[in-house]
């Protein structure tokens, strides 16, 4: 009987060790592994993606029901600043089970690196997404070097 | 905790459900939601940022209510992650309604991302008000 609960056991820990190697694999070494000094705590809304090219930097603001207009961005010596609020309203006369949603104002700030243009921005918002595109520098981008 | 729409229990990954992918387990997010009860019925209202009206599934099977939406992304080719909160792209979420409400009759919306759905009451199980005359 003893054997059985021993194997059930380990059986159990395998399990979890592939889960766990699954959930590295999955969401991938070396993406922000260090945190930045700016940088703000697992689920702060609103959460961000960045990704890069060697052209530009791209970032996602997963904002959902912001007005835009109340979105203020700013790109300044390679720091992109995001502020505005979300108020939700309260019914007063309901009765609530559950208040999930982030209400108020926020300010996320991300680190986009020095060789970024502050004049070359982009922003738009859609289905609740504010995506934000930065082009680099044109002195900053590799250029492929001809061998004659 | 809501008697009459009472959350389904998912198999937690990131805090959300786990959805099966050709073979590979996706592990889904579980979007943020505000539930409340008035005298017609009740409102959810659930964050899903980047799933536009083609992608979202919201139904009825049974007494479950399912909210399912995928988020669209546009990527250039060669895009490399530098940070990355939000790394699933199925939200997933699914409540378990009471008899009281009037599921055949359930409305839904979506606008920039965020999804409101209203389960009416019943009209004969609404509470009505009762007059009081004077003698």
């Amino acid at each position: 009987m003893f054997g059985r609960l021993t194997s059930l056991q380990d059986s159990l820990l395998d399990e979890f060790w592939r889960l766990h190697q699954e959930m590295d694999e999955m969401l991938g070494d070396g993406l922000s592994s260090a945190g930045g000094i700016r940088s703000a705590p697992r689920g702060t809304f609103p959460a961000v993606n960045v990704i890069q090219t060697p052209a530009e930097v791209q970032v996602y603001l997963f904002a959902p029901g912001v007005d835009p207009k109340k979105l203020d961005v700013s790109v300044q010596r390679g720091l992109l600043t995001v502020s505005g609020e979300r108020k939700i309203p309260v019914h007063d006369e309901a009765t609530y089970y559950r208040q999930e949603r982030f209400s108020g104002e926020f300010r996320r700030a991300i680190s986009l690196g020095d060789d970024v243009d502050p004049d070359k921005v982009e922003a738009k918002y859609r289905d609740g997404i504010l995506q934000i595109q930065v082009r680099r520098r044109e002195s900053a981008k590799p250029r492929q070097i001809e061998i004659h | 905790m809501a008697r009459n729409v009472t959350e389904v229990a998912a198999p937690e990954s990131q805090g959300g459900a786990v959805q099966q992918t050709r073979g590979r387990t996706e592990a889904g997010m579980r979007a943020p939601v505000d539930i409340y009860e008035d005298g017609e019925g009740i409102t959810l209202e659930a964050d899903m940022p980047g799933v536009s009206r083609e992608r979202l599934d919201v139904r009825v099977d049974g007494d479950t209510l399912l909210l399912e939406g995928n988020v669209q992304f546009e990527l250039p080719k060669d895009a490399e992650a530098m940070y990355a909160d939000v790394r699933s792209t199925v939200y997933r979420r699914s409540f378990v309604l009471s008899r009281e409400l009037e599921t055949s009759n359930i409305q839904a919306t979506l606008k920039d991302g965020v999804l409101t759905v209203r389960i009416p009451k019943r009209a004969e199980l609404r509470p009505r008000r009762v007059e009081v005359r004077t003698a």
